[in-house]
């Protein structure tokens, strides 16, 4: 025992054997009576757990949502009209697995792109509203979905509507090649032309909201609210450990951690999201700008 | 050359880096330091630099050419207190009307601790929005490695010129291997499945030109950039503003 003690592990990223995480011990109850919160990893009545907006009724953390389940949390009944539903994710470098990929994350997901758009009312006012799907390949960002972001924006200009966005991004998609990495040029674009005619934007980033996506559209709200605990960054923390073969500070990364460091305005718990969305959609009213 | 050999050129010890293409190219450049906020980035140089009759501002990703020098410049890879010298310099052009001159290689964006809780992501979309609608010509010039989004933090341009075996992509192949097949050693498949080089690039509309590459220092090469760049700069000018953000947008929008 004396010399455990004095095993060194061999590196900061080398957990000491004590330090090691136990697995959370296998409970024998149907999954779809009960879910594992992946934050405190005791069972949850999976039907406690949908009356929570899926927010762990034991430890607060905020499982992730689908984006249809986000738009019947956030869209007053009844108002949600969707718009482009119906454009699908294509293969344009003929990039090796990736169409099975593809038909794989609409069968995973139930949706045609990793976001849906359209436009809704938030507490009566009405918006346009983008919600990214982390089930879609984890909301990566390939061509289609710029585009649907792009032309909601344009849209919203047109109509002279706020947009209402909630990210959920691994990034770019790396299987779209250059053109997924054009995708943050031109969301980007969209979104300064529509501000520059005085539209308000209101982002909610959600876990994981990561590479391509926070530096782009992400982070360009009026406004910039997060999830609690949400990763939100633009490397992983296992990219930056493998960079810099440093043990990094806790909670790099997560909302608490931009906030203190002044990159988001606000952490607002899911059960006063869809509050805080009406205010600010009251607070600002349009003016216009010439374009 | 297939696409691992260019990987491998843009990324050689003795290419050219961002200083010999400014002295090659320009007169009387006066390196501008410091982002205003936090510090001045090695990895991003950023001055005004006389081309002819008129001034340009010059941005530029620097590797270092010694090993003291790279590690200086952390290898090109910028912290976001880069991209922003870079924005600062871009907005000062603007207000003098300066036409706007970027030479990007790097192999991507700092990934840090410093750099994430400075805002590395918030300071590249802040580029990409500005630049957008910068009222002056930018053209970006890729000369070695244009990794990801820390290339296009300084690139968001009305063209985009990549030397001959330059390239661009939205990951490294190494990375893009090892995340999709769990193998590294694949780098080179993955190389070629990107379509990073630079006439994939033109095929792709993401690139307007490709730049030769002459045999010893390239001096050829800078004359050729020093005329064309005139001509580019000359012809641009000539455009009303709108005229050109309405361009440079669509060049972007366009791509679906």
């Amino acid at each position: 025992m004396i010399k455990g003690l004095f095993k060194k592990p061999k590196n900061d990223l080398e957990p000491s054997v004590s330090g090691r995480i136990e697995k959370p011990a296998e409970v024998n109850i149907p999954h779809e009576l009960c879910t594992v919160c992946p934050g405190c990893k005791k069972s949850v009545f999976s039907s406690d757990l949908q009356e929570n907006d899926y927010v762990c009724p034991n430890c607060g953390k905020h499982l992730r949502l689908n984006a249809r389940q986000r738009i019947h949390m956030i869209a007053d009944p009844e108002s949600f009209q969707e718009l482009w539903a119906d454009m699908a994710g294509s293969d344009p470098l003929g990039f090796p697995e990736y169409e099975e990929k593809l038909r794989a994350a609409e069968l995973a997901s139930r949706e045609m792109e990793s976001v849906v758009t359209g436009t809704a009312r938030i507490g009566k006012k009405p918006t346009a509203l983008f919600v990214m799907e982390p089930a879609f390949m984890m909301g990566s960002m390939g061509t289609v979905t710029g585009e649907k972001i792009a032309r909601l924006f344009e849209y919203a200009a047109e109509k002279e509507l706020p947009v209402v966005g909630f990210t959920a991004s691994g990034g770019a998609r790396m299987q779209e090649g250059m053109l997924s990495l054009m995708q943050m040029a031109k969301t980007s674009g969209a979104v300064k032309r529509f501000s520059d005619r005085g539209g308000f934007y209101l982002a909610v980033l959600t876990d994981p909201t990561t590479g391509g996506v926070t530096a782009s559209f992400a982070m360009e709200a009026d406004v910039i609210a997060a999830e609690p605990d949400a990763l939100i960054c633009f490397a992983g923390p296992r990219v930056i450990e493998q960079t810099i073969r440093q043990k990094l500070p806790p909670g790099l990364g997560r909302a608490e951690s931009l906030l203190k460091n002044g990159f988001i305005d606000k952490i607002v718990p899911r059960s006063e999201q869809k509050k805080f969305i009406a205010r600010m959609l009251r607070a600002h009213r349009r003016i216009r700008k010439e374009a | 050359m297939n696409a691992k050999d260019r990987v491998a050129a843009a990324r050689a010890q003795d290419r050219p880096t961002a200083g010999k293409y400014i002295k090659g190219i320009f007169d009387e450049f006066t390196e501008l330091h410091g982002d205003r906020c936090f510090g001045d980035d090695p990895a991003i140089v950023g001055g005004i630099a006389r081309l002819g009759q008129s001034y340009v501002t010059v941005i530029a990703q620097e590797k270092g050419t010694t090993t003291r020098e790279r590690a200086i410049r952390n290898f090109g890879s910028a912290h976001p207190e880069g991209y922003r010298k870079a924005l600062r310099l871009m907005k000062q052009a603007e207000k003098f009307g300066r036409p706007v001159v970027t030479f990007v290689d790097t192999s991507g964006a700092f990934c840090g601790i410093g750099a994430e809780e400075r805002g590395q992501g918030q300071a590249i979309a802040s580029n990409l929005m500005e630049m957008m609608v910068l009222k002056v010509p930018v053209l970006a010039i890729f000369i070695g490695e244009g990794g990801s989004g820390g290339a296009l933090g300084i690139a968001v341009a009305d063209q985009v010129w990549m030397l001959e075996n330059a390239f661009y992509s939205v990951i490294s192949p190494e990375g893009c291997a090892s995340i999709l097949w769990k193998d590294p050693a694949r780098a080179p498949e993955a190389a070629e499945c990107l379509k990073l080089t630079a006439g994939d690039l033109m095929d792709l509309s993401v690139a307007e030109r490709i730049i030769p590459e002459s045999e010893g220092g390239f001096q050829k090469t800078f004359d050729f950039l020093k005329e064309e760049i005139g001509a580019f700069i000359a012809e641009k000018q000539q455009m009303p503003v709108d005229e050109l953000l309405r361009e440079r947008y669509h060049k972007f929008r366009k791509i679906q």
